[in-house]
């Protein structure tokens, strides 16, 4: 709470001499030290410390890491080799900047999520979520500018995936494509753009984080009732000690976890194509994103009609920037009085169901979209044999044992000109492409739903205050550890 | 006028002049960042370099019959095929009026320097029409169920003239601009 009145107090003739021309160490008492903060946090409150650490550990890495690293579509894959073979402890620093992107991603995911459950998003904290929005859009940009720099097959075919998503948008698309790669298609002059806008994009995040704190410190942090601060005595407790050591704790593990990545399984997140130089003449099999995409990836590829004169490409471009947008005017979307989903027994269903979405539509981008969800269910191949009888197309499927027999047969006795070609097809099935939808649906309901849920929901009663909240707490747990006979 | 002058003695201001001097100096500063705008935005298009690589020569006479090869131009890819004649005959056979992108074989190709068309070289841009994949061909032992190209990214079919026939492709694969420089030699151009 800015409002909050300063207790320091400089002591020394050098604090009263800096406290008079800048005030830097009573900006950091009464930020980091003395901020009152709700007594209830849990540890999914945590993870705005784990991020700010995550942030410092790529910025450290990366800025080694260019000094190593050479920007041109000649040198970029043999520099990042040498950085793994030759360059002193180059393999760390290296594993510790790819693993940590991943670890960034699922500790934002976790902090939005508990963001999205707690209400932090109504007033009077509209601003420090659209910030919260806004630092997520540049991770997004940040990581997949990133992940061209190693200059393998992903990264080569990854970017122009998406960067032709811009070829999708009427009248300029075109022009705006060749501009973003600067000539027809993804070459040096790209690679070397990519690297300098990853180096800026960290920085700008820095500056965003310090206005999201900034925002968190006008009305104070949220907490799990929801209720806010009353009584600053009752309901608050110092930031220091005891969210730095909360938030220190939670820290250690996460770094035990980040580190059982870097030292045990340093690739298990990554793609094997990417151990493969970039070359334009060969598509990989599958293209997918870094893991943290995927969600997003499986929106863009479900959207596969065309709806009036926008066609399905373009669709599945504007749903996937939807998918983000959405999350910018969220406030405004929430109609309930109540923050917390602790009080609000419909909306928090639909909050646990719309997690789930979202792991499913990450399982989705994973596939391909043509893949059965369900391998047992897709039935055995039929042969389809496709001719041309008197100028029109046809068709003859076959199944059974003796299919390809009966299809042979069959072709043998087509007239000249026939031209019949065979072909196994996949019988019918529920396939990822048909989930991605129907995820992609129940993802944009979930905001349309707290809209209504809002206005029609009965909450349970809030606690008073926080503080009585606390003690009902207490009182409970203490009535059921009673110990048995 | 004197009226004016008589007063900005007393108030020493004078508005009209003081707005004069805020929007010039606006103006100006505006004209100065705008200008630098077009700097910095038209430094991303493509360079003259990259530009004059966009041409090249190309000698069909080594691609084998049924076969492909595949060039680079500034960075794009683009397949010349040597079509068999059954495969002519399939991208013939076809029913036009059935395609998503209707356009017959022959629309497809363009003229040698005798104006007669050569149905045995397909020249089409390698680029999926979906979004962007480098489809597989008859020289990665696979040609989808049309006979043509298989985009492994999003199972986009292409047949044996480069046409769309199913999956999320919107349009045929293009045909870059090209011109039969002899009979052997090609001139392809972005």
């Amino acid at each position: 709470m800015s409002g909050h009145e300063s207790s320091y107090t400089p002591n020394s003739g050098f604090e009263k001499w800096l406290d008079k021309r800048l005030p830097l160490i009573r900006f950091a008492n009464d930020t980091a030290i003395t901020f009152p903060t709700p007594k209830n946090l849990n540890y999914w409150y945590t993870f705005g410390g784990i991020l700010a650490i995550c942030l410092v550990i790529q910025i450290l890495t990366g800025i080694i890491l260019s000094m190593h690293y050479e920007a041109s579509v000649d040198g970029a894959f043999a520099s990042v080799e040498r950085i793994m073979r030759d360059v002193p402890y180059g393999w760390l620093l290296r594993y510790i900047h790819s693993n940590g992107a991943s670890m960034f991603f699922f500790a934002v995911y976790i902090h939005m999520f508990r963001g999205l459950y707690y209400g932090s998003y109504k007033a009077p904290r509209e601003v420090l979520w659209i910030l919260g929005c806004v630092i997520f859009l540049l991770m997004i940009a940040t990581a997949f500018l990133g992940y061209m720099l190693p200059w393998g097959q992903m990264s080569y075919h990854g970017a122009n995936v998406i960067t032709s998503l811009f070829g999708a948008i009427p009248l300029v698309g075109e022009s705006l494509q060749t501009w973003i790669l600067g000539g027809p298609s993804i070459g040096n002059q790209t690679l070397q753009r990519f690297f300098s806008l990853h180096y800026l994009l960290p920085f700008m995040i820095a500056a965003v984080v310090i206005l999201h704190i900034w925002a968190l410190h006008v009305p104070g942090n949220n907490n799990p009732t929801g209720v806010e601060v009353q009584d600053v005595e009752k309901d608050t407790v110092p930031f220091h000690p005891y969210y730095t050591i909360k938030d220190g704790f939670a820290i250690v593990l996460f770094l035990i976890l980040f580190a059982a990545f870097v030292f045990y399984a340093p690739n298990a997140l990554g793609h094997a194509d990417q151990a493969i130089e970039a070359n334009p003449l060969v598509t990989p099999a599958h293209i997918v994103p870094e893991w943290y995409m995927l969600p997003f990836y499986a929106i863009l590829r479900a959207i596969t009609f065309d709806l009036g004169p926008i066609p399905a490409k373009l669709l599945g471009v504007i749903f996937m920037f939807a998918a983000i947008a959405i999350l910018f005017v969220l406030p405004w979307l929430d109609t309930s009085k109540v923050k917390s989903m602790r009080y609000r027994p419909v909306a928090r269903q639909f909050f646990f169901g719309f997690v789930i979405v979202c792991v499913l539509l990450g399982w989705c981008g994973a596939k391909a979209p043509d893949a059965p969800v369900i391998p047992a269910l897709q039935g055995e191949k039929i042969l389809v044999v496709n001719y041309s009888e008197n100028g029109q197309e046809a068709t003859s499927e076959y199944k059974g044992d003796e299919a390809y027999h009966d299809a042979q047969r069959f072709m043998a006795s087509l007239p000249e000109g026939a031209s019949p070609s065979l072909a196994a097809v996949a019988p019918p099935t529920f396939q990822f492409s048909q989930l991605s939808l129907i995820l992609t649906i129940c993802y944009f309901g979930y905001f349309f739903m707290l809209f209504f849920i809002g206005l029609t929901e009965k909450p349970k009663e809030l606690p008073e205050s926080i503080h009585k909240s606390v003690l009902k707490r207490h009182k409970a747990s203490s009535a059921t550890a009673v110990p048995a006979e | 006028m004197t009226d004016q002058t008589a007063h900005s003695h007393d108030d020493a201001v004078d508005e009209d002049r003081r707005n004069f001097i805020h929007i010039a100096t606006g103006a100006v500063a505006f004209g100065g960042l705008a200008a630098f705008a077009i700097a910095a935005v038209d430094q991303w298009n493509p360079a003259a370099d990259t530009r004059a690589a966009s041409s090249l020569d190309v000698d069909i006479s080594k691609v084998p019959l049924g076969g492909e090869i595949r060039v680079l131009i500034g960075g794009k890819p683009f397949f010349v095929r040597h079509r068999t004649p059954a495969e002519i005959a399939a991208a013939d056979a076809v029913n036009v009026a059935s395609l998503r992108d209707p356009e017959t074989d022959d629309e497809r190709l363009r003229p040698m320097a005798d104006g007669k068309l050569n149905p045995a070289i397909l020249i089409t841009s390698g680029a999926c029409t979906h979004l962007g994949c480098v489809p597989v061909g008859p020289t990665q032992g696979n040609v989808g169920a049309y006979g043509g190209w298989y985009c492994p990214c999003h199972g986009s079919q292409y047949d044996t003239s480069g046409r769309i026939r199913s999956g999320p492709a919107p349009t045929n694969l293009p045909i870059p601009n090209y011109k039969y420089v002899s009979d052997t030699v090609v001139n392809i151009s972005l």
